[in-house]
């Protein structure tokens, strides 16, 4: 059985009311070992969300497959959990039964999650705040409970969303810190959107950037950040004398296809 | 059209006369409120003033944060509405001094001046006796007196008035020619009334007396019932019952309606909405149907729904049941389309099955929406049963207020409006409540 997750040859067209299309994706190929962590990066329009909501099996490509772990990926599945930008928790329940649901939507017995869903409390230091309900939480600690809650389903492939953009700039330092520490210790192939190419450089152990119109692959990188972050303070990474000149190189990058996207639509206009 | 158009605008020129006639009333009730108003910020700025955060802020005007309800404004609102009504019906519990002056009451008499045809002119005293209503003063008699005109005695009901044949015992008589001159010596003719002070009088055509006591400022107990004799209602309504049937019962019969029409709305409405929430075909089907039938007033179906299912309980219940139907499916599928598509998404990615996700995120998710839909749909409710016990009923609130306007008992009336109120208030107040426990989140997310 093939393991870790490919995709391969993924395109996404489809039609406008006023008769024309839109191509979101086109040929995206990608293969992804068990345990990888890639960040994605690109300017809006790009289709990174597109591409993030195929694998999660809310989208279906028109062109293309992917394949999980030697199977195809049709819907939506526990196998691979999701973090939204803005938590997607349950108002109505606690915090704690925010973290079991999924353990609980399978018919597990509390004996079999309690202790698990208590030490994932732990890890994301909301144990004293697990009987709180969710919107009595900052915003900060709603995305600790939403990561917490896809690690309480142990999937095999995380996919996050812009998960740190709604934050303020030190609890999203913080969360950065929290991501890499359950990568290191959790093994789950993480796949990141971001718009921040400070957190695509320090969240990547492999780092897409995408281009738009049509959304494609334009160019990959393969990052020692990740690695040398774990348990570390995030500042000392950005020190590294290669982080500043890789952090010029895609930014300018990023630039120039936003500024083509300004030159065409001025043309269309 | 065109006389249409007139004939609406003289309706229109009527009410606005109407209006401008109560003007000096709205006026002066607003002119004692200001007044409260002044005296209740002296009293306070005379006393600590509080610190909380929200009397520190500077700009109130425009920041509806601190604007809240002032409760002696809402005390001294209550107890004016009670004063006015009080005053104006002459209640007994409100000192004499507070009434409005009331209507002439006991006994009081005038002169007529009668001319013969000759020109000779004689006096007689007519002695007027104002009575309440129900309480007619008997064998009233009086000396005749001396002179052509004889003394006459005449008793009228207060807020009414009577005409008086002056020349029933008088020896020269209309069929002679003879016609009233003058009232306590001030001339009197078709077009001049007297005002004798605890009277007006006024000539008829066919030369009688029209006697019309003083009404005074104060309102017939018909009209409007002093708020005792409401509250005494209240209480042998309550013991004894009207026209055969308790309160209670009235009330039972109109909360049963309202509560099982209610629910059996909520019960169809509720998957109905869900339905047109969650997929294309139900929400094709039903769109139509809850679009035309949202706008039609409850009320409208009342003749329908007698044909249809006669005045006995069932025709109420469909009644209650097509009014809480739409709202609650109109309620039940806003909230489903206000369920944040990533939280379904998060829902998928953690394993749910559609029908958890149904009962785990959709339906908590829609009742804020359907709490909302159901506290609008108890008042409509509410507001037609009464209507349609009103139009037919054998018992119910609605019932009892209809049957009592018949017989004139106001008080009945009144006080079957304040239940109706009283009701109608409690139903929201346990309808928040129980929003404030189910959905703590609503208006927090």
């Amino acid at each position: 059985m093939m393991s870790g997750m490919q995709i391969q040859n993924i395109s996404m067209r489809f039609d406008l009311p006023n008769g024309s299309h839109v191509q979101a994706l086109l040929d995206v190929t990608l293969d992804l070992k068990q345990g990888e962590l890639m960040s994605v990066l690109g300017p809006s329009g790009c289709g990174k969300t597109t591409l993030l909501n195929i694998v999660a099996g809310f989208l279906a490509p028109t062109e293309g497959q992917i394949m999980l772990n030697g199977h195809q990926v049709l819907g939506p599945d526990a196998e691979r959990g999701m973090v939204f930008q803005q938590g997607a928790l349950f108002e109505w329940m606690s915090v704690r039964d925010n973290v079991s649901f999924g353990p609980r939507m399978a018919g597990k017995k509390a004996a079999d999650w309690a202790e698990n869903v208590d030490h994932l409390l732990d890890v994301v230091g909301l144990q004293d705040f697990k009987e709180k309900m969710v919107y009595e939480l900052s915003g900060g600690m709603q995305q600790r409970v939403a990561l917490a809650r896809c690690l309480a389903n142990d999937p095999d492939v995380i996919l996050m969303d812009e998960p740190l953009g709604a934050l303020d700039a030190l609890t999203r330092e913080k969360m950065q810190g929290l991501v890499l520490k359950l990568w290191k210790e959790t093994g789950k192939t993480i796949i990141l959107i971001t718009h921040s190419v400070e957190e695509a450089l320090l969240l990547g152990e492999r780092l897409l950037v995408m281009a738009p119109r049509p959304g494609r692959i334009h160019k990959e990188y393969r990052l020692p950040f990740a690695d040398l972050g774990v348990g570390k303070d995030l500042r000392e990474v950005k020190t590294h004398p290669e982080f500043g000149p890789r952090r010029e190189e895609i930014l300018s990058m990023i630039w120039d296809m936003e500024e083509e996207i300004m030159g065409r639509t001025e043309e269309n206009a | 059209m065109g006389q249409i158009i007139a004939e609406l605008s003289g309706e229109l020129v009527t009410l606005f006369i109407s209006i401008l006639s109560a003007l000096p009333a709205i006026i002066g009730y607003v002119a004692v409120i200001l007044l409260f108003m002044l005296i209740v910020k002296v009293i306070r700025q005379r006393m600590q003033p509080a610190h909380d955060y929200t009397s520190l802020k500077t700009v109130t005007f425009g920041d509806e944060s601190t604007v809240v309800s002032d409760k002696a404004a809402s005390i001294i609102s209550v107890i004016l509405i009670f004063v006015i009504w009080g005053a104006f019906t002459g209640t007994s519990w409100l000192p004499r001094l507070m009434h409005a002056p009331g209507p002439f009451l006991g006994e009081a008499s005038f002169t007529y001046t009668v001319e013969a045809e000759d020109g000779t002119r004689d006096d007689a005293t007519v002695k007027l006796v104002v009575h309440e209503a129900g309480n007619v003063p008997e064998g009233l008699e009086v000396a005749p007196g001396d002179g052509t005109a004889k003394d006459d005695v005449l008793a009228v009901q207060a807020y009414r008035s009577k005409l008086l044949r002056w020349d029933a015992n008088d020896e020269v008589t209309r069929k002679d020619g003879a016609k009233v001159v003058a009232i306590d010596g001030r001339a009197i003719d078709r077009d001049t009334d007297v005002d004798t002070g605890f009277a007006r009088v006024a000539l008829t055509d066919k030369g009688t007396l029209n006697i019309e006591p003083g009404k005074g400022w104060q309102m017939e107990n018909i009209w409007l019932p002093a708020p005792d004799s409401v509250w005494s209602r209240l209480i042998s309504v309550s013991r004894d019952g009207y026209q055969n049937v308790t309160l209670a019962e009235h009330l039972s019969y109109s909360l049963f309606r309202v509560i099982v029409g209610f629910i059996l709305g909520a019960l169809v409405g509720i998957p109905m909405g869900y339905a047109m929430g969650l997929s294309n075909w139900f929400r094709g089907w039903f769109d139509p149907i809850v679009e035309f039938m949202r706008p039609v007033p409850p009320l409208a179906l009342i003749p329908l729904v007698i044909i249809w299912a006669g005045i006995g309980e069932q025709g109420k219940i469909i009644l209650i049941f097509l009014a809480a139907l739409w709202i609650m499916a109109i309620a039940a599928r806003s909230g489903v389309s206000g369920v944040a598509i990533s939280k379904v998404h998060a829902a998928y990615s953690l394993g749910a099955s559609k029908g958890q996700i149904m009962r785990h995120v959709i339906v908590p998710n829609s009742l804020p929406e359907i709490f909302t839909g159901a506290r609008v749909a108890m008042g409509v409710c509410w507001g037609t049963v009464v209507a349609a016990e009103l139009v037919a009923a054998e018992k119910g609130v609605g019932k009892m207020i209809v049957a009592a306007s018949k017989f004139q008992d106001t008080d009945i009336v009144l006080m079957g409006i304040i239940l109706i109120g009283i009701i109608g208030f409690g139903i929201d107040v346990l309808m928040r409540m129980g929003e404030r426990w189910l959905v703590p989140w609503k208006g927090r997310v």
